[in-house]
Order: C-alpha cells, then sequence, then structure tokens
C-alpha cells in the first residue's frame, strides 16, 4: 500500500513538473533497467511459471508414464512388486498378442468414424450458422450448439444409454430401430459428445471466410456445389483439421461411454482400465497407443500445412 | 540449429529429472511389511475415510431411507467420507492411494492388500463385536496370515442368477442358461465384467465336465483354465454386455434388454421394490456359486487410526449389521444382528449360521501360481494371467 502511495505521489509531482519524484529503492532501480535492456530476459521470466507448469503436469506425467511401462510386475504369491529396471517386455507382449492390436484398430476405426460423422453434420450446420443465419439466430445457434457442453459427461451417457435401449429406447420408439449397445451405440453416442468440437471451428473458419469470395465464385458462373468445392472446402481444411483432432483424440481417450454403451466391445480406454490396477507397467505400455497414434495424426496434420492456419 | 539442440536437451533433462524424482519412491511399494496393530483406541480424529462398496456405507445422499453413516457420526464425532468403488481391482488400487483409513475388501482384493503392505494388522481386542462374529468367517485365508487379523468380517453372499420371470420360462436352475449356444434368450443375457468371473465358468466345468477334475475354480492349471477360457469365448455371441455398473445393469433388465445373467441379490431386491415391481427372481442354481466375504481393513498408515477402529466397532455392531444385511442382501457377519427386529427370516433365508451352506459356496479368492487347492505338481495361473485371459475373452 504504501509503495504504491508513494509512486503515485511521485508519478503526480512528476507530472506537474516540480519537486523532486519519490525514486524507488536502488536494488529495484538495477533490476529494472537490467530487465529494461533485455527482452529475452523479461519475456523469460514472464514465461517461466506456465512454463513450469507445462514441464510438470504435461511433460512430467507423460514422462511418468513413459517410465513405468518399461518396468514390470513380479507376482510371488500374491504379492505384486513392481520392478524398475527398464525392459521392453511391455511393448512386446503387446506387439506379440492380436488382441492389443485387434482392440487398437477397432478404436482408431471409431475415432476415424466420429470423426466423419461429427463432420458430415458440422459443415451444413456450421454453413447455416455462420453465412445464412440472421446475427440474432446465429448467437442463439452458437449458444444452442455449446450448451450440451454445460450438462455432465455422466449425465450425457446415461441419458444415451436410456435412448439407445434395444427394447425400449427413444431411437426406437421414433425410428424403429437402435444401434443398441455395442461398437456403433458407442459411435453414436461418441459422436453426439464431440460434435460442438467440430462445429465450432469450423464455424468459426467460415465466419472469417469473407462473402465476396462466395459472390465472386457465383458471379464467374460456379453453382452452389462447384462453389462449396473449389472455394469454401479448401479455405476451410484447417478448420476441418482443428475440429478433427479435437473428436479424433477424445474418442481415442475415451473409455467410460464404451463401458456404459458399448455391450461387450472394448476400446484402447478399457483395456487400459482392466490392467492398470493388476499390471500398471502393460497398462501404461499401452496407454502410449494413443498417444502414439496422435503424434502421428498431428505430423501428418503438420505436413498437410493445416496447423499453420490456425 | 543451435536452438533447436538447446531445445532438445532441455526438453531431455527434464524428462531424466522427473524420472529420477518419480523412480525414487517406488520401492516404498514392494514387499509386505508389517504394521503392528494399535494397542488402544484413543481420541478420535474428527473424519474418517471410508471406501466402501455400494450400500455398505450410506449416509442418505442415495436414498433417504439408507442412512446409517450419520448416526455413527453423531456417535463418534467422526466426519465420514465415503467413496464407493464398482469392482476388487478398483478397490485394490484406490486403498494402495493412501487416501481411505478403512476398505470393505472382498476376499479377491484383500490379501492383495495385505501383501503389498496397505493392510494393517487388527487388534481384536479393541473390536467390541469380534467375539459375536460367526466363527467359521474369523480367521480365514482371505482375512488373516499365520493367526494376525487383518480383516474383520463383514458379511458374505452368493452371486446369484437372476432372470425376468415373464419371459424365462422354465426358470433357471443351472448357470448352463448362461452358457447355453442354442438358448432362447441370446443377445439377452449377461456376464459380470471382471477377471474373477473366469470362476464362474470355472465353476460350471467343475458340475459339468467332471474329466477337468476342477475342484477349486481359482486354482486353475493350464487345461483347467484353456476350457474355462474356451467356454467364455463361446457365451460371448450370447450376451448382451458385460456389465460392470449395477445401476445400468438394473436398467437393463427394466428394459428387458437383459433377462438372464449373473446378479447380486440387492440388485434382485431394487429391482423388486421398483413401482410396479420389475418381474426378476434369482435364485442359486445347482451347481452351487461363486460368492464375496467381505472384511473390513484398515490402511496401515492411516490418517485417522481411532475413528477407523470406531467405524470398525459400529459397522459390525448388531443392529448396524442388521440394517445392512437387510438393504444389501447379504448374511450378516455379527449372528447377534439376526436377533434384531424382522431379521429371523433374514438369517434363515441367507443361511447366516449356517456354516455346511458357507462352504458349499466359492468365495473370491485371489488365484495364485501355487494351486490354491493344495496341488503341488502343477502351476495355476496367477490373477494377472487371469486379467490377460479377461482381455482376450472380450477382444
Amino acid at each position: 500500500m504504501g509503495h504504491s502511495l508513494d509512486r503515485g505521489e511521485g508519478l503526480r509531482l512528476a507530472a506537474e513538473g516540480r519537486g523532486r519524484v519519490l525514486r524507488p529503492s536502488t536494488a529495484r532501480r538495477t533490476a529494472a533497467r537490467a530487465l529494461a535492456r533485455r527482452p529475452r530476459l523479461r519475456l523469460g521470466l514472464t514465461l517461466s511459471g506456465p512454463l513450469l507448469w507445462m514441464l510438470v503436469a504435461y511433460i512430467g506425467s507423460l514422462a511418468a508414464l513413459l517410465m513405468t511401462s518399461l518396468y514390470h510386475n513380479e507376482t510371488v504369491g500374491v504379492a505384486t512388486r513392481m520392478v524398475t529396471d527398464p525392459r521392453l517386455d511391455n511393448y512386446q507382449s503387446l506387439v506379440d498378442s492380436s488382441v492389443y492390436r485387434d482392440v487398437a484398430a477397432r478404436t482408431v476405426l471409431a475415432a476415424a468414424a466420429v470423426t466423419l460423422i461429427d463432420l458430415v453434420i458440422a459443415l451444413p450446420v456450421a454453413f447455416f450458422m455462420a453465412k445464412v443465419a440472421s446475427t440474432r439466430v446465429r448467437r442463439q445457434l452458437v449458444i444452442a450448439v455449446t450448451m450440451p457442453l454445460w450438462a455432465g459427461y455422466l449425465v450425457k451417457g446415461y441419458a444415451w444409454r436410456a435412448m439407445l435401449n434395444p427394447e425400449s429406447g427413444l431411437l426406437r420408439e421414433v425410428f424403429g430401430r437402435t444401434p443398441g449397445y455395442g461398437l456403433w451405440g458407442s459411435i453414436t453416442t461418441l459422436s453426439y459428445l464431440w460434435l460442438p468440437y467440430m462445429i465450432i471451428p469450423i464455424y468459426a473458419g467460415l465466419d472469417r471466410l469473407p462473402n465476396s469470395l462466395l459472390e465472386a465464385s457465383t458471379d464467374l458462373g460456379g453453382k452452389a456445389g462447384r462453389t462449396l468445392r473449389s472455394v469454401v472446402l479448401p479455405l476451410l481444411v484447417p478448420s476441418i483439421v482443428a475440429g478433427s483432432i479435437f473428436t479424433f483424440s477424445l474418442t481415442l481417450g475415451d473409455f467410460y461411454v464404451n463401458r456404459l454403451l458399448g455391450g461387450t466391445t472394448q476400446f484402447i480406454g478399457n483395456t487400459i482400465y482392466s490392467n492398470f490396477g493388476v499390471n500398471l507397467p502393460l497398462a501404461a505400455a499401452y496407454a502410449t497407443v494413443p498417444v502414439l497414434i496422435m503424434v502421428a495424426y498431428l505430423t501428418a496434420a503438420r505436413a498437410s500445412g493445416a496447423l499453420e492456419e490456425l | 540449429m543451435r536452438s533447436k539442440a538447446l531445445r532438445l536437451t532441455l526438453v531431455v533433462s527434464a524428462f531424466a529429472l522427473i524420472a529420477a524424482a518419480c523412480g525414487g519412491d517406488d520401492s516404498g511399494n514392494a514387499g509386505g511389511t508389517t504394521v503392528p496393530a494399535q494397542d488402544v483406541i484413543g481420541d478420535g480424529e474428527g473424519a474418517v475415510s471410508i471406501l466402501a462398496w455400494p450400500y455398505y456405507a450410506e449416509d442418505g445422499t442415495q436414498d433417504e431411507n439408507y442412512d446409517w453413516v450419520s448416526a455413527f457420526e453423531a456417535d463418534t464425532g467422526c466426519d465420514a467420507s465415503v467413496k464407493y468403488f464398482g469392482t476388487s481391482d478398483e478397490a485394490f488400487t484406490l486403498f494402495a492411494t493412501g487416501d481411505y483409513d478403512v476398505v470393505s475388501a472382498s476376499g479377491d482384493s484383500s490379501m492383495r492388500s495385505v501383501a503389498s503392505g496397505d493392510a494393517a494388522a487388527i487388534n481384536t481386542d479393541l473390536l467390541t463385536n469380534y467375539d459375536d462374529l460367526a466363527p467359521f468367517l474369523k480367521e480365514q485365508a482371505w482375512n488373516s496370515v499365520d493367526g494376525t487379523v487383518y480383516g474383520v468380517p463383514h458379511g458374505w453372499g452368493a452371486n446369484v442368477l437372476q432372470y425376468n420371470t415373464d419371459v424365462v420360462s422354465p426358470a433357471p436352475d443351472s448357470w448352463g442358461a448362461v452358457f447355453d449356444e442354442n438358448s432362447p434368450y441370446a443377445g439377452k443375457i449377461a456376464a459380470y465384467d471382471s477377471p474373477i468371473y473366469i470362476a464362474d465358468a470355472a465353476l460350471y466345468l467343475m458340475a459339468t465336465e467332471p474329466s477337468l477334475a476342477i475342484t477349486n475354480p481359482y486354482a486353475l492349471d493350464q487345461e483347467q483354465f484353456d476350457a474355462a477360457i474356451a467356454l467364455l469365448k463361446a457365451q460371448k455371441p450370447l450376451l448382451a454386455e458385460y456389465w460392470g455398473d449395477y445401476v445400468a445393469y438394473e436398467d437393463n433388465f427394466r428394459s428387458g434388454s437383459t433377462v438372464l445373467g449373473t446378479s447380486w441379490q440387492i440388485i434382485a431386491n431394487t429391482l423388486l421394490a421398483d413401482d410396479p415391481p420389475t418381474p426378476v427372481d434369482s435364485v442359486l442354481p445347482k451347481e452351487g456359486s461363486t460368492a464375496w466375504s467381505d472384511n473390513w481393513m484398515v490402511y496401515s498408515k492411516a490418517e485417522h487410526p481411532n475413528c477407523a477402529y470406531e467405524w470398525l466397532n459400529y459397522i459390525t455392531s448388531p443392529p448396524v449389521q442388521a440394517t445392512v444385511a437387510a438393504t444389501f442382501g447379504e448374511a450378516p457377519a455379527n449372528l447377534k444382528a439376526c436377533d434384531e427386529a424382522d431379521m429371523a427370516e433374514h438369517c434363515v433365508s441367507y443361511h447366516a449360521d449356517d456354516a455346511a451352506y458357507y462352504d458349499q459356496l466359492h468365495y473370491w479368492t485371489t488365484p495364485t501360481k501355487a494351486c490354491l487347492d493344495g496341488r503341488t505338481d502343477v502351476d495355476c495361473k496367477d490373477y494377472s494371467e487371469w486379467v490377460t485371459a479377461w482381455t482376450e475373452v472380450k477382444g
């Protein structure tokens, strides 16, 4: 409190052009001068807090995961002990056993299906929001699209469980058929859950797209389909990639929706869950699979140049 | 180029630093260190953290009619926080975090917690109700080691075969109903989603395939194990789902999407208490059944050991035992609970003091390499192999 008063007073006196400015202590002056001359140091100090957090929370947990995946369990009687000398045994058994490959392939296919379904739904919705709807309706639609994010994930999962019920679910009542509980039950629910994450980036991308480009295409004789193919979609690729990163990675990491709605199928997440209490190193090794898939996905997205446009 | 190298060095050294930090404390997890039991119950710490199966420690938040934790808090001044778990693997993992003072452990996790050093030896002299607990529950293979007690019996019961009485006819009396490849109920059958369910298949083979000579469904050598896994793989196409979430499972019976499957008595009771009642019944099939025998255990470095003992004394007292047993649908460990109001019939139907009946059931136990049935000429499959096989069954 005292400091700020001093400084305020000093500034006032200085501004009035009389009296002397109350100066900060010498140490502070030296530090301030040093910082003023070194923009990089200034930047470093500003970023060090968040960077440290990133390092510990993000990279740290990933590092712990990678380290654990190299350990292995030793069982004597009922006692299981984690042995920490690093080996690649867990990865070997993942490669050797066909079930882990099948589960990974199924999960990737589900993630691709969810992404595709969301894309097909999101494109027209986002186009309507950005280019057709009035400002008022647009605002309401943005709220409507993001509204489901305010409800709990579990609530939505259980709601879909009721809707997909093969005997009495809403889908069966209305359409006469339902995917039921199984792979398609999970894909349907996950498509619903992650849809806003696809709509919003595409909407933002379309919003940035100048109407003059659409008009120019029409003036040159382009019909709606041609305009969409040759003008809109190429400019939207970065937005679509951004949306797909969300839908794809969220599906890869999900396990509870599949536990509720997957019937007898399992995803990568379910397999990790059933192993982590009993064989943590194996679970950790398997957990690197979605990480690697996402790294590959992001690398491909980067190679296509899509990430630079984000 | 230089900055790239620098960045790489930074990242690598960060990894190394973190790895070193993490590597350090793993050794603490190893080996079964025995912590001596405490001598007295001191002043309460004002709080206790309880890890329990659903319906074992109800505080009225799920259903206002079910509340016996509030009375405990009022009696002892120990503020109870309750966390539920859904499977024994979950119980074991959560208990190992050290965040909980007590756990209601089933036999397939209890001895793992003892071996990992997470469970404290219990001084039974401090327990006010220990003498009244059914003798065949005390100091068994799943709650004690060489006379040192780690678990205080809570209650026990069998996994039952539950079916929709409107749909399933005639009433099933065998586990064959859930394994029959020509079942008319194919697609509407459910199995329990846990590696321990392999024992249910082994139990059925025990009765139907005498040539396999299975005597204990938790002690399976390679051949016996393979037969059980083959049975489970053949069962998979019949299933609507593997259930892990009992609330969702109840809804399946309500809607009719599942009409037949392994279940707990509490699930059947809940469905029958619906308005109107969901038409289900539950039977103990002629092959007998797998079962649970649950025990309260105290964490070896419990933050609130005195309140933990207070909880043990409270939860094993006759009136509370009667309430929990009636709510959950199991036999109470404390036989005096049978003298409480309206409990006589319950204790008869659940065979609470029937040691012969108790012996027919096969309680969840952690399978080990050394065969639990005493065979020494073969190796049995240990639990980690059960887990791997279970992943393969689900595919």
